[in-house]
């Protein structure tokens, strides 16, 4: 199938992209069309206009201070797999990130994309749901920031506003002595997940949260209470923890998502 | 006879040469393939061509009431109504019983599955054409589904042709004394086995360009098919034109499988409207259409009962065997092709004495089920081994103990077996033993005494069949469908500079006919592979052929090549005997050189002389010339039957039912290989598919007949990674029956992998009780099986602690 007719627009900055969304109501927002590109040649989406953020410069920006790093949300998967971008986890992102499709996808996927896409199954939601992860966004009035859980409203469903892009994510700093485990199930290399198990340990901080993403709609989060032995959950652990976040699915759902947090937490506190 | 050398005689009496019947060729056509210079009728440009798509129906069964076109696209709109002198296509075979279903074109007044083509729409590019569907009011009066073949069975069932009185396409049977195997049987088992619906995914979907060539009168359609021939024939019927008014030209073809040997209605379609509109016209399948409305194929059930003494050999075979045929008979193999077969192929490689089989071919409200690589035996082989499988456990033996009891024996072949299927030659048990060396079997169950440390657990599975190829007009006169393959014809003929020019009816569209055809010519003729060039795809440059299906070319287009050169290495030495002033019987052929008792001349010298200076030839020379067309038929046409064992050993998780392939071995027998590698790579392609049937592939639909799965993340493929590198032996008994006792194999690596994997995933399971009788075999049907084995959970505790702000507690922690 091929895509409706639409017009093109390539702005030169943030401002002038909101702008473009606010006076055209059929505008969408393309990055890396990785996922855009399938939806437009199916039709399911029919925009007027697409406005393609893929250059712009501010979009792209990346930093990094004692307390965290900012990653633009057309920084490629790609870039960030391959270290080209600061990683305050340490190589967590980076290990997430080789394990998105492959890499004629990462080269072109953006994490602000991934993101604004929201589909339950995408690695970045679950990954940076388990790191207490900011997101930054820009509309034509103004900016404002949103916790990663307040923005994702469930399947393919965000905060943005008709008018907002998301412009940069915000992950916190963790200390060396940080641990890190995700674990994803999918058919097949390539493939969306099936469940989706993410631990995040940082015994400095006092950070230990358990996340199951590619669920039915937004990653379920679990914040552990201090004091939880560090060390691989038992099945009976992991299936404890998916009730407490009220994880609703069938019997082999659940042991799907039981086993994605357990092989996380082995990851995690692999000796 | 043609004075070939005496040194280095391969099997069938002919050298073995570096570029003859035998070598590892690399293959010629991938010079353009590897190189992207391939062209396909999607890098078809015709000037003025415009671009076609379809409204297709969104119901799996209705009436249609109305169309609405908007008054704007008129002239480029056209339904049914607008078809005039357009006939439906018809697929009959002349068994017994058949009910004949008429598809039409353009659906008339009923639709009867989703995405049967209602209106075709012409506009300047594809996604224009859309647009324009986009604008197409159905009016449909929806009729009750019926997208469940047991459903359709059922007497009230809703029906899908009224007139038939039910949904049964044939009924076939087979009882040979059946009933007297109940006083004699030890043990029997029962199982209920299914096989998915899937869908054939050639990287190249179909393609059709249709034109109208005013000056030469003709209607030239270029379509993707391996059956160009045959499409001409089938367009013709439908059209009402001459065969000769019609040229059908298939150029490159990216991969087949049966998918590009059917009549389209868009073929015709597109035909018609060529010539309506005066422009050429094009129309590319896509991904989307080819998933949900066009590729279907394999959905078997099957009840089936092994019957065996007690020292384990098969007694009796009893099966009640159901295909979901859809709901119209594609052109030209028929709606019966799947079950119509079951009952004979059924016996697979054993001898038995008492046999039982009826098999129905039903029409559902789902599209018309296609012949796919492998055709009807993926399943029966899938059903048969996995049912012997349990029949072994049943007797508390080891899997292959009954096989080995049961197989054909070589001192037995030729063998007639209990369903009349001549087996031509062969040695099975030595195929299952070499596979069970091969595997390692001892070591494979001594490791699983051991168990593996990271929990999972370790299945060895077999499996075993033949694969008929290659027959003829005596089976297909009986089955009598819109063509019976007859003697296959080749051209060959010398160029005036020494080359040599084939042509066959058939098409080469990765199975390397380019290459493999040419190198039986090299070994009848000794010109260098280079100068060897095979022209094919085209009705108008090419002898008839039913084209390529059921592996038969290395056999029919390998044979009739043959024919054709063995002529002209007669005539060839025929002029080169006088030019050597040699009696006939003192010139042989040798290295492209004919030579004589006192000299030698090449072969390419002879050509040049009858082309361009034929003042030198002898005045008796035959007229022929070196131009010959020569017809082949194998000496007994009920074909070959190429078999192997398959052993697959797997690891799976029980936790999350993940699946993996440690190891494959295929040990097959092909008779004799004319490239060794080229049949590995048929293997190779073959086993992916199989492992998708297996493991992946899956059309599901809901009960209103909805596809379930439009695009690939739904319809999941094997990749690279999940295909096991397969680890490949050949035996090579030659057929009695052919001409270099050559065997067609092109299936077999499609066949055998469903069964052999899933006697691996039941010999895992077996401790914890569970058994797999579905392909594919999904995580999910692993987890659940296991599950039901398991006395029933009591309900979920309650959550301990309500989430408070502070976070959760760990029981235990
Ligand atoms: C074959 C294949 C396999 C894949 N496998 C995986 C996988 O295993 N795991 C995984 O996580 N992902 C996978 N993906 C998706 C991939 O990661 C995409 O890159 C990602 O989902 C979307 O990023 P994008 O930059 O391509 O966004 P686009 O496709 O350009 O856009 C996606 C959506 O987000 C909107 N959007 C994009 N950027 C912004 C922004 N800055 N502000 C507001 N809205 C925005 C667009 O309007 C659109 O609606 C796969 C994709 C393909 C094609």
């Amino acid at each position: 199938m091929k895509p409706v007719a639409f017009a093109y627009a390539r702005p030169a900055s943030v401002g002038e992209a909101a702008q473009m969304l606010a006076a055209e109501p059929g505008a969408k927002v393309l990055a890396g069309g990785q996922t855009l590109g399938p939806i437009l040649n199916l039709r399911l989406a029919q925009p007027a206009l697409l406005i393609d953020i893929a250059r712009i410069p501010e979009l792209a920006a990346v930093g990094e201070d004692a307390d965290g790093a900012t990653i633009g949300a057309t920084v490629t998967h790609a870039a960030i797999e391959d270290g080209r971008v600061p990683d305050p986890t340490g190589g967590f992102l980076a290990r997430v990130a080789r394990g998105i499709a492959y890499r004629a996808v990462r080269t072109r996927g953006t994490i602000g994309g991934s993101l604004a896409h929201a589909d339950p199954a995408a690695d970045w939601l679950s990954c940076l749901s388990a790191l207490g992860t900011q997101v930054y966004i820009t509309g034509a009035t103004g900016t404002r920031t949103l916790e990663l859980d307040t923005f994702v409203r469930g399947t393919m469903e965000t905060a943005l506003a008709k008018d907002e892009l998301l412009t940069a994510v915000r992950i916190p700093r963790f200390s060396p002595r940080a641990r890190f485990g995700f674990h994803k199930i999918c058919r097949k290399a390539g493939e969306f997940a099936e469940a989706i198990g993410v631990v995040a340990y940082d015994p400095e901080s006092a950070i230990y949260r358990a996340v199951a993403g590619a669920t039915n709609g937004r990653p379920l989060v679990l914040a552990l209470r201090a004091g939880v032995a560090a060390k691989p959950f038992t099945v009976a652990e992991a299936e404890h923890m998916l009730q407490s976040m009220r994880y609703a699915g069938d019997a082999y759902e659940r042991q799907l998502h039981a086993a994605a947090l357990r092989r996380a937490s082995e990851l995690a506190f692999a000796p | 006879m043609l004075g070939l050398p005496a040194q280095s005689k391969g099997k069938w009496g002919s050298p073995v040469t570096d570029q003859g019947i035998g070598a590892r060729l690399l293959r010629k056509e991938d010079e353009r393939y590897m190189r992207g210079r391939g062209q396909f009728v999607g890098d078809i440009r015709l000037a003025g061509m415009q671009e076609v798509a379809f409204v297709r129906s969104p119901l799996a069964h209705a009436r249609i009431k109305g169309v609405r076109i908007p008054p704007a696209h008129r002239g480029r709109v056209f339904i049914a109504q607008d078809l005039t002198g357009v006939s439906a296509i018809r697929a009959d075979t002349s068994l017994p019983g058949f009910k004949s279903s008429l598809q039409p074109v353009l659906a008339a007044d009923k639709v009867r599955y989703v995405g049967e083509l209602v209106a075709l729409c012409i506009a300047p590019t594809r996604a224009e054409a859309e647009d324009v569907v986009g604008e197409i009011a159905l009016d449909l009066d929806p009729l009750p589904v019926v997208a469940d073949m047991l459903q359709a069975r059922k007497p009230g069932a809703p029906m899908v042709h009224e007139h038939w009185g039910d949904n049964l396409y044939l009924t076939s049977a087979i009882d040979v004394d059946f009933e007297a195997v109940k006083a004699k049987a030890a043990v029997s088992v029962t199982k209920e086995l299914r096989t998915s619906r899937q869908v054939m995914s050639p990287i190249e979907g179909r393609g059709v360009v249709a034109q109208w060539h005013s000056r030469l009168g003709q209607l030239i359609v270029h379509t993707s098919t391996q059956q160009p021939h045959i499409v001409r024939s089938g367009l013709a019927e439908c059209l009402g034109l001459d065969e000769g008014q019609i040229r059908v030209v298939a150029p490159d073809v990216g991969g087949g499988f049966g998918y590009k040997g059917i009549l389209l209605p868009e073929e015709i379609a597109l035909a018609w409207a060529t010539r309506k509109v005066g422009a050429p016209l094009r129309w590319i399948e896509d991904r989307r259409e080819n998933l949900t409305a066009n590729a279907n194929c394999r959905e078997h059930h099957y009840i089936l009962s092994a019957y065996a003494d007690a020292e384990g050999r098969l007694l009796a075979l009893d099966c009640e065997a159901t295909v979901d045929s859809g709901a119209y008979s594609a052109y030209p193999f028929s709606a019966c092709l799947e079950a119509g077969q079951i009952a004979s192929i059924l016996p697979g490689v054993y001898d038995f004495p008492h046999y039982r089989c009826r098999a129905y071919s039903v029409a559902t409200n789902k599209p018309p089920i296609l012949p796919y690589r492998g055709v009807a035996r993926t399943g029966v082989c899938f059903a048969l081994e996995v049912t012997l499988d349990a029949l072994a456990r049943k007797l508390g033996s080891e899997p292959n103990h009954v096989r080995f009891k049961s197989l054909v024996r070589p001192e037995q072949m030729p063998f007639d077996n209990i369903a009349k299927r001549h087996f031509d030659s062969g040695d099975y048990p030595e195929a299952l033993r070499r596979a069970i060396e091969a595997i390692g079997f001892a070591g494979v169950r001594e490791r699983q005494r051991r168990g593996e440390p990271d929990g999972r657990r370790v299945g060895i599975g077999f499996a075993m069949y033949s694969e008929q190829a290659g027959h003829g007009t005596s089976v297909y006169a009986a089955w009598g469908i819109p063509f019976v393959p007859g003697h296959e014809a080749a051209l060959a003929r010398f160029t005036p500079d020494g080359g040599l020019e084939l042509r066959i009816g058939a098409h080469s569209h990765g199975q390397g006919l380019e290459t493999t055809l040419s190198q039986v010519a090299h070994s009848i003729l000794g010109v260098p592979h280079e100068r060897i060039r095979l022209v094919h795809g085209d009705t108008a440059t090419t002898p008839y052929s039913t084209g390529t299906w059921g592996s038969r070319c290395m056999i029919m287009a390998g044979g009739a090549v043959a024919a054709a050169c063995d002529e002209l290495a007669r005539r060839v030495l025929a002029i080169a005997a006088k030019l050597l002033q040699a009696k006939p019987e003192e010139v042989r052929l040798v290295a492209g050189e004919v030579v004589g008792p006192a000299g030698r001349i090449a072969v390419a010298d002879v050509a040049r002389t009858w082309y361009r200076r034929p003042q030198d030839l002898p005045g008796d020379v035959d007229p022929g010339g070196l131009e010959v067309t020569a017809g082949y038929k194998a000496k007994r046409d009920t074909g070959t039957f190429s078999y192997a064992a398959h052993a697959a050993v797997v690891a799976i998780d029980p936790e999350t039912g993940e699946l993996e392939i440690m190891d494959y071995v295929v040990v097959e027998d092909a008779g004799v290989l004319v490239n060794p590698m080229i049949a590995d790579g048929q293997i190779i392609g073959g086993m992916a598919q199989g492992v998708g049937t297996a493991l992946y592939e899956e059309m599901r639909f809901d009960a209103q007949g909805q596809p379930l799965a439009a695009t690939l993340s739904d319809y999941l493929l094997p990749g690279p990674t999940e295909v096991p590198e397969v680890r490949i032996e050949h035996m090579e008994t030659p057929s009695p029956y052919t001409r270099f006792g050559q065997k067609g194999l092109g299936e077999g690596g499609a066949i055998a992998p469903p069964a052999a994997i899933t006697n691996a995933v039941n010999d895992a399971l077996q401790g914890l009780g569970a058994e797999l009788l579905v392909s594919p075999i999904t995580p999910r049907r692993i987890v659940e099986a296991i599950a039901r084995t398991r006395p029933p959970p009591q309900a979920p505790a309650a959550v301990e602690s309500p989430p408070g702000p502070d976070g959760h507690g760990l029981p235990g922690a």
